[in-house]
């Protein structure tokens, strides 16, 4: 299965930043344990958009919400349920897909634009009725002091669990992108009408691919409630789903890894700059617009097009 | 094979195909030809889904293939290229063709195998049967247009289609890569007995290879049938050759 | 649940008045949206800035007067289209030939630096700001207590729109906004300066949201928060109104401003969920929009 698709030396760098980070815990401050975890978190998230952004073009502009879905889901269920934790674990998923499959099919047979309208529409639905229900929800306080099994409910065990689902789902997420399912996903992306004319459905498969990146955005929205143990209602307003989109441009969206570095620049910057002043979004807005200047294929695609020259000759054909 | 019979489309007042009729026959090799915004293109988008007649019918192989999506007629067993290079950019020569193979092996959406290792054979094939073999990890975008004209072919040749529309397919090409692309059409038609569709504005390239002639003007059929008879045919000579 | 016609009656008025404040800030996006197909995230931020600039003029320099009120309106507004100006002058011309992913990721680095800017100047605390003394209180309509200031508004909104339609069907420069939405290569071959038309275009955008953030100061408390509200109701009520089309910004106002009143009397805690529930229902049966958009 894994024959040909992986780059055996690239695989060295890999698994010792890997090992790397399962050494980390012990020595590092808990604040930076803390980041650390925060940063997989929201990778997972970012690649989850990427999925369906970077690789088939489509508009996502309100993923937050499935996010949100997720982390509200095991939030829910842990808290306000006595059924077993597990359950919530794998409910969380869930839910996000099933809403994903709910908004994805009205939105897909839209175009971009009026996809991703849509799509906020729906969303911001969604958050409207959670940060008002307070009885329910929480209102906007959200929920707090969930309680976990007691094997993550240190820092550092959260950290191993979540750097170990994380993990599991790049490698998914690797293979999804290296099957047909991915190549043809990317077809669609560069291509739709040429895709329609070779035999793809071309809505069915849009819609395939946002139900699973909305179920790995479920994923990460179950994590964050392992490290933060709370949700609040701003897990599923537009703001947040700008920022995974940023994420993803930053960091490189024709990219693989490119989210992973774009979510780890962003929640680094947040972090540290924050600890300075407390203007940090001006900065955020400084730097983007540094980037849209000089950068427009992200930190990874600029990288990427110095290593490898084929890339570059179609960028400059492309005139950028 | 195919029958259009008597098809009509009109975008507003424009009308850009009327009472066109065409008919191909198993195993030929039909061109249509007339010039330009004589409704050719249109023809073909009529018949490949992209558009939808308002009136009249397109049947093929037995069925009426008018109203259905465009990847519901290819699956029946029509490929196309398009007149505008039409490939996509960012995957290798072998990925854009393996998009169509994968898509007529029903494969598009398995998820867990590596794509590069499926459909090797049937893509490998294709690839040396136009000439492209050497250039297959080629990202596509950075070929030369005429290499791109042939990569539209061979991505239409992925779908193992029973009838192949290829929508001008030597339009800005040089004279010896026209002739390659001739002796790629005649090759398709004779050794693997494909029906062969095809619109062209070069007449040598018409005449020198097509079994059957339709005339188009102003989206009407003049006339179809064999070169001779066409090259003879009055209107034709009036509306489009005129002045050989 | 018995709801009394005065209830009714004065509800509406506030629903309605609300309406116009969108309406005049959402005429500014799509107004934007139209010419330069570009879908301006930091509109929000702009009417943030117009409802601060007000008060600024209106309470730190006139001391609260009413003048200082009148004078707030006019200038809060040139404030703003000052701000936009050098946005658009310094940094957004040089965009417009790329991706309009790229413009709408500027437009988002806009909001945020506004966002902090804001911050900066005025500070994170709530500011209010009061009408002008004949502008205060209420008049009674048919029993029913109707608040002049919201009265005020009802007459602004209309005026705002002739003076609208006027500009963009009976001025030269409306006229070449008009053309320029719908095909701008043409207006650069007929000599006009696209560039120039596209600052005017944006400019006058913005100070219709900056417009807008000054009309609401005296009705609601002015926050840090008001840019990231305000932004998704407007790109939510150009979308259903039909993107570019000013009467559609005009309907979509008032679909969201009348169900958001609905929902206060039928269900309070729940009342913003009406507005968006009506958006939902209207982009699912006419997903371009209710109007023609300019495109």
């Amino acid at each position: 299965m894994f024959r040909g698709i992986i780059d055996l030396k690239s695989l060295w760098p890999i698994g010792a930043i890997f090992i790397i980070l399962l050494i980390l815990p012990p020595i590092l401050p808990r604040f930076y344990t803390y980041i650390l975890a925060l940063i997989f978190v929201t990778s997972l998230l970012a690649m989850s958009l990427n999925l369906v952004l970077g690789h088939g073009m489509i508009f996502q502009f309100h993923h937050g919400v499935f996010y949100g879905v997720g982390a509200y889901t095991v939030a829910l269920m842990l808290s306000k349920t006595s059924l077993p934790m597990w359950v919530g674990f794998v409910a969380g998923p869930i839910a996000a897909a099933v809403v994903g499959l709910l908004i994805g099919w009205f939105c897909v047979r839209l175009t971009r634009l009026y996809f991703g309208m849509l799509q906020i529409s729906l969303g911001s639905l969604i958050w409207a009725i959670v940060f008002r229900w307070y009885s329910f929800t929480g209102g906007d306080d959200g929920i707090h002091g969930i309680p976990m099994p007691p094997f993550i409910s240190s820092l550092n065990s959260a950290y191993y669990f979540i750097l170990i689902v994380l993990v599991i789902c790049m490698i998914v997420l690797y293979l999804i992108l290296k099957s047909p399912f991915g190549s043809t996903l990317e077809a669609i992306r560069d291509n739709p009408q040429r895709c329609e004319a070779v035999g793809v459905n071309v809505r069915r498969h849009q819609l395939k691919a946002i139900v699973i990146a909305t179920f790995f955005a479920g994923i990460a929205g179950v994590l964050f409630v392992v490290l933060e143990r709370s949700v609040f209602p701003d897990l599923l307003f537009w703001v947040l789903s700008l920022e995974i989109f940023i994420m993803c441009l930053l960091g490189g969206w024709f990219t693989f890894a490119g989210p992973i570095l774009g979510a780890a620049i962003m929640v680094a910057l947040r972090t540290f700059v924050g600890i300075f002043t407390e203007y940090w979004t001006l900065i955020l807005g400084v730097i983007l617009i540094l980037l849209i200047f000089f950068l427009p294929e992200g930190v990874m695609g600029y990288v990427l097009e110095i290593l490898k020259p084929q890339a570059r000759e179609v960028a400059e054909r492309r005139g950028e | 094979m195919l029958q259009v019979n008597a098809v009509d489309k009109s975008f507003g007042d424009f009308m850009a195909v009327c009472q066109a009729n065409l008919s191909v026959g198993n195993g030929e090799l039909v061109a249509v030809i007339g010039p330009n915004g004589a409704g050719k293109t249109t023809l073909f988008n009529l018949i490949t889904g992209q558009l939808w007649p308002d009136r009249g019918k397109i049947i093929f192989k037995g069925e009426d293939i008018s109203g259905l999506l465009p990847y519901q007629i290819c699956k029946r067993g029509i490929a196309r290229s398009f007149q505008i290079v039409n490939i996509f950019p960012r995957l290798t020569v072998f990925g854009n063709i393996q998009v169509a193979v994968l898509s007529q092996q029903r494969r598009s959406s398995t998820l867990f195998a590596p794509a590069q290792n499926l459909a090797m054979e049937e893509t490998n094939s294709i690839l040396e049967s136009v000439g492209l073999l050497d250039k297959a990890a080629n990202i596509a975008g950075s070929l030369s247009h005429g290499d791109q004209k042939i990569l539209e072919i061979a991505i239409a040749l992925g779908n193992e289609p029973d009838l192949l529309i290829l929508d001008e397919p030597t339009a800005g090409m040089s004279p010896e890569e026209t002739a390659a692309t001739l002796k790629l059409i005649k090759n398709l038609a004779s050794t693997q007995g494909l029906t062969i569709l095809f619109c062209e504005h070069d007449m040598d390239v018409v005449f020198s290879i097509a079994q059957s002639i339709m005339v188009m003007h102003q989206g009407r059929t003049l006339i179809q049938g064999k070169p001779e008879e066409v090259r003879e045919h009055r209107e034709v000579q009036e509306a489009y050759l005129g002045g050989e | 649940m018995e709801i009394g016609l005065d209830a009714l009656a004065s509800q509406l008025v506030v629903g309605l008045s609300r309406s116009m404040i969108l309406f005049i800030v959402c005429a500014g996006l799509s107004f934007v949206l139209g010419v330069l197909r570009v879908p301006n995230v930091a509109h929000g931020s702009l009417y943030m800035i117009g409802a601060f600039s007000a008060y600024g003029i209106a309470m730190r320099l006139f001391g609260g007067s009413s003048a200082g009120f009148w004078l707030a309106l006019i200038l809060a507004p040139l404030v703003v289209a000052l701000v936009s100006l050098i946005a658009e002058r310094v940094l957004f011309c040089h965009l417009y030939e790329r991706e309009h992913l790229m413009l709408l990721l500027f437009t988002f680095a806009l909001m945020l630096i506004f966002g902090d800017l804001v911050k900066i100047i005025w500070g994170a605390d709530y500011r209010s700001i009061s009408a002008p003394a004949f502008l205060r209180g209420s008049v009674s309509i048919f029993g029913a207590p109707i608040p002049r200031y919201n009265l005020f508004l009802l007459i602004i909104g209309p005026l705002v729109a002739i003076g609208l339609w006027l500009f963009t069907n009976k001025t030269k420069m409306g006229k070449i906004s008009r053309a320029a939405a719908v095909d701008r290569e043409m207006v650069g071959v007929i000599g006009i300066n696209v560039s120039w038309v596209f600052a005017g275009a944006f400019v006058i955008g913005c100070c219709l949201a900056g417009l807008g953030g000054a009309l609401v100061a005296p009705t609601v408390s002015i926050t840090l928060g008001m840019d990231h509200t305000i932004i998704i109701e407007a790109f939510l009520i150009v979308t259903i109104g039909g993107l570019g089309n000013m009467w559609g910004a005009l309907v979509g106002s008032l679909i969201f401003g009348v169900t958001h009143s609905f929902g206060v009397l039928i269900w309070p805690q729940f009342a913003i969920v009406f507005p968006y529930t009506a958006v939902v229902i209207v982009l699912l049966l006419r997903p371009r929009g209710l109007l023609k958009s300019v495109w």
